[in-house]
């Protein structure tokens, strides 16, 4: 472990605010990611079309296109600095080459635009895990594997800023827990499984990132807590157990800190929130303005400590005020340059508890997001160093949190919903504080047609 | 036996009183095509209806259709001894390349209640193995999956595979995903696109059934 987490970064709550963090993360074309001001950043993605060897070059076309019109955006409204990330779809890291170029043509333009310029940018590259395209995965080896790695080095070597992963490990149990409410499985699949692909997943990438000079940035849930929130959206599963679920992510993102990331975190990991109370590390979000690729209950409260604020992803077509990643910059950066002027003004603090307040009480998802409330949680999880029992304890105080919470009227919870809190209170307190007794405990009940013990060390 | 309590069992996720009520039925000479549709279906219409009410869950829809699976392991060897046959069948899969099948297996779920047999491809399923599974299990539905844009013009790619194997009007091509519309899917000859799994599975037995009565 390169990092241990034993106390909170932070001493007071007052400087818990989003812009900066305790530790700031500097690239090279200048830009400091939680030093004081907040920054937008931008992903796009190609609109509906197939990528193969015939399409490849339309493929490379767009992205030449998206980049020159965001950039363009930025500079003519004179933002301060800009961050893209580019994340791979599958075809470009099962042909690492085809990711790889497409890097190079953002960060040409990117060194375009400095040039001529000087708009300060940056570039997190988040080649996708392909790992589960096998089924059941295989996590460890295998030409899926080595291409995700190809793609990562080509992506670092030509010159990104950050490297970073929405990782899969666990999701192949998840799913199903998710469907069925079953917090047990979800603690198994996110404790055990999540947290131990994790630091086999994050030694590599923070091996790669020191190699070439680069930040290793961090990982999302998005697999988990994402899912668990559009269920939740669609009314599928309850907004309470997508809560919890929120929380019990933490600890297995956590790990990548651990391993020796530094932020920014990725802007989907709704958990970052507290990976800044635990870390320090700067972090991305997204909320309102990430509509354009799905909804949530954070539009606001997303915002509240983000150190980077971004639009999630867009497709490239045609809006009535111009292409939609255009678009999307656009609002990114007047919602920062709002945020940014309050600080200039003093008004972070009040600034921060607005966009907390605005949300926090209409949703038991955005309550769990609330900094005091994170503050509380996070105080307990740093008393353990064990992920799996940090996962399970992040299930345990969420449940206690929002039980609270409802009871003193300070969050809106249908009443359907409340039963699911006592299910999972009482399911949790039947999971052994021991990993490998949880994993014999619940085995008969795995479907072990669907996962591979032993990539994660299991046997 | 009792349809009501049958379906009330059904409906409360009870899979050992549903197996138990399925074999009184059989044991009195109740006519296993009453239990199959007035005991078992009409419990997972319910169900459905609750769902779309925002009543219950996905969660409690599982536990129902496992309760469900549980009497149709009593029931489906005496219905194919007497030659009752499921309203239809369908096959289901996510399409080349896609890998997110949250979506297609509610879909699943939610057909099977309404008593309609599927046959599950899977994820990433090649074009052609769609064409081979439809003739192989001689379905009349092909539902296609997918949740990515780069991925979701594989769907028209399947449907110009069953045209180009001159079976297309064979089968009833339904599709849905995040990304998906009823506008793709006129312009990939679908027949049927749905919004969501509920309306998937009421949309294909309203299908099967209409077909039956031609």
């Amino acid at each position: 472990m390169a990092n241990v987490y034993n106390k909170l970064a932070y001493d007071s709550i007052d400087d818990f605010v989003y812009g900066s963090c305790t530790y700031p993360v500097k690239t090279k074309g200048g830009l400091v990611i939680g030093g004081g001001e907040i920054y937008p950043e931008l992903n796009f993605t190609l609109p509906a079309m197939t990528v193969n060897e015939e399409t490849v070059q339309s493929a490379y076309d767009i992205y030449s296109e998206m980049i020159d019109g965001v950039l363009k955006r930025a500079k003519d409204l004179h933002s301060p600095g800009v961050v893209i990330e580019f994340e791979t779809l599958p075809p470009f890291t099962e042909h690492p080459e085809w990711g790889i170029t497409i890097n190079k043509i953002i960060l040409d333009a990117m060194k375009e635009y400095k040039e001529k310029y000087g708009l300060k940018s940056a570039l997190r590259a988040t080649p996708n895990d392909l790992r589960e395209m096998n089924r059941p995965p295989i996590m460890r080896s295998g030409e899926i594997w080595e291409n995700m790695l190809k793609t990562f080095e080509g992506c670092a070597r030509d010159g990104a800023d950050f490297i970073s992963i929405e990782s899969t490990g666990g999701k192949e149990l998840n799913d199903d827990a998710l469907m069925n409410a079953d917090i047990k499985k979800v603690i198994f699949s996110l404790g055990v499984l999540g947290c131990r692909d994790m630091k086999f997943l994050w030694k590599h990438l923070v091996d790669i990132a020191d190699k070439y000079g680069v930040h290793a940035a961090g990982d999302s849930a998005c697999g988990f807590g994402n899912t668990a929130m559009v269920l939740a959206e669609k009314g599928y599963i309850p907004k309470v157990f997508a809560a919890v679920v929120r929380v019990a992510t933490v600890p297995r993102a956590l790990v990548a800190f651990e391993m020796g990331a530094v932020g920014p975190s990725k802007d989907c990991a709704y958990e970052g929130q507290y990976l800044k109370a635990i870390a320090g590390i700067p972090i991305s979000m997204e909320g309102k303005s990430a509509s354009c690729a799905h909804l949530s209950p954070l539009g606001n409260i997303a915002a509240s400590v983000a150190d980077l604020w971004s639009n999630e992803s867009v497709q490239q077509v045609k809006l009535l005020g111009e292409m939609a990643p255009i678009v999307s910059m656009e609002q990114l950066i007047y919602d920062c340059r709002l945020m940014n002027e309050a600080t200039k003004k003093g008004l972070s603090l009040q600034f921060r508890d607005l966009l907390v307040d605005s949300d926090s009480s209409l949703d038991p998802q955005a309550y769990v997001l609330r900094p005091d409330v994170v503050f509380e949680i996070s105080k307990e999880l740093v008393k353990t160093q064990d992920p799996f029992l940090r996962t399970k304890l992040a299930a345990q105080l969420a449940v206690k949190h929002l039980k609270k919470a409802i009871e003193n009227k300070e969050v809106f919870v249908e009443e359907r919903e409340l039963t699911w809190l006592d299910i999972m209170e009482e399911q949790l307190d039947e999971i052994p504080d021991n990993e490998i007794e949880f994993y014999n405990q619940i085995k008969d009940e795995l479907d072990m047609t669907k996962f591979l013990p032993s990539e994660y060390g299991l046997e | 036996m009792d349809l009501k309590e049958l379906s009330s069992f059904v409906q409360r996720g009870n899979a050992k009183k549903t197996k138990e009520l399925v074999q009184l039925g059989l044991d009195e000479k109740m006519s296993p095509a009453v239990i199959l549709n007035e005991g078992l279906i009409e419990a997972m219409g319910e169900v459905g209806v609750k769902f779309k009410n925002n009543e219950i869950y996905v969660p409690e829809m599982l536990i129902a259709a496992r309760a469900m699976s549980a009497g149709m392991q009593i029931l489906e060897p005496i219905l194919a001894e007497t030659g009752v046959k499921p309203i239809g069948k369908a096959i289901i899969g996510t399409v080349k390349g896609d890998l997110h099948d949250i979506g297609k297996n509610l879909v699943k779920m939610m057909m099977k209640g309404a008593g309609i047999e599927v046959i599950d491809l899977g994820v990433d399923v090649p074009d052609q193995k769609f064409v081979e599974k439809a003739a192989e299990f001689d379905v009349d539905i092909v539902c296609l999956s997918a949740l990515l844009t780069t991925t979701m013009p594989a769907i028209g790619d399947v449907i110009k595979a069953f045209d180009d194997a001159g079976v297309k009007d064979k089968y009833v091509f339904m599709i849905g995903g995040a990304p998906v519309t009823s506008n793709f899917a006129k312009q990939v000859n679908a027949d049927i696109y749905t919004p969501d799994a509920a309306t998937a599975g009421e949309v294909a037995k309203e299908l099967l059934v209409n077909k039956k009565q031609i």
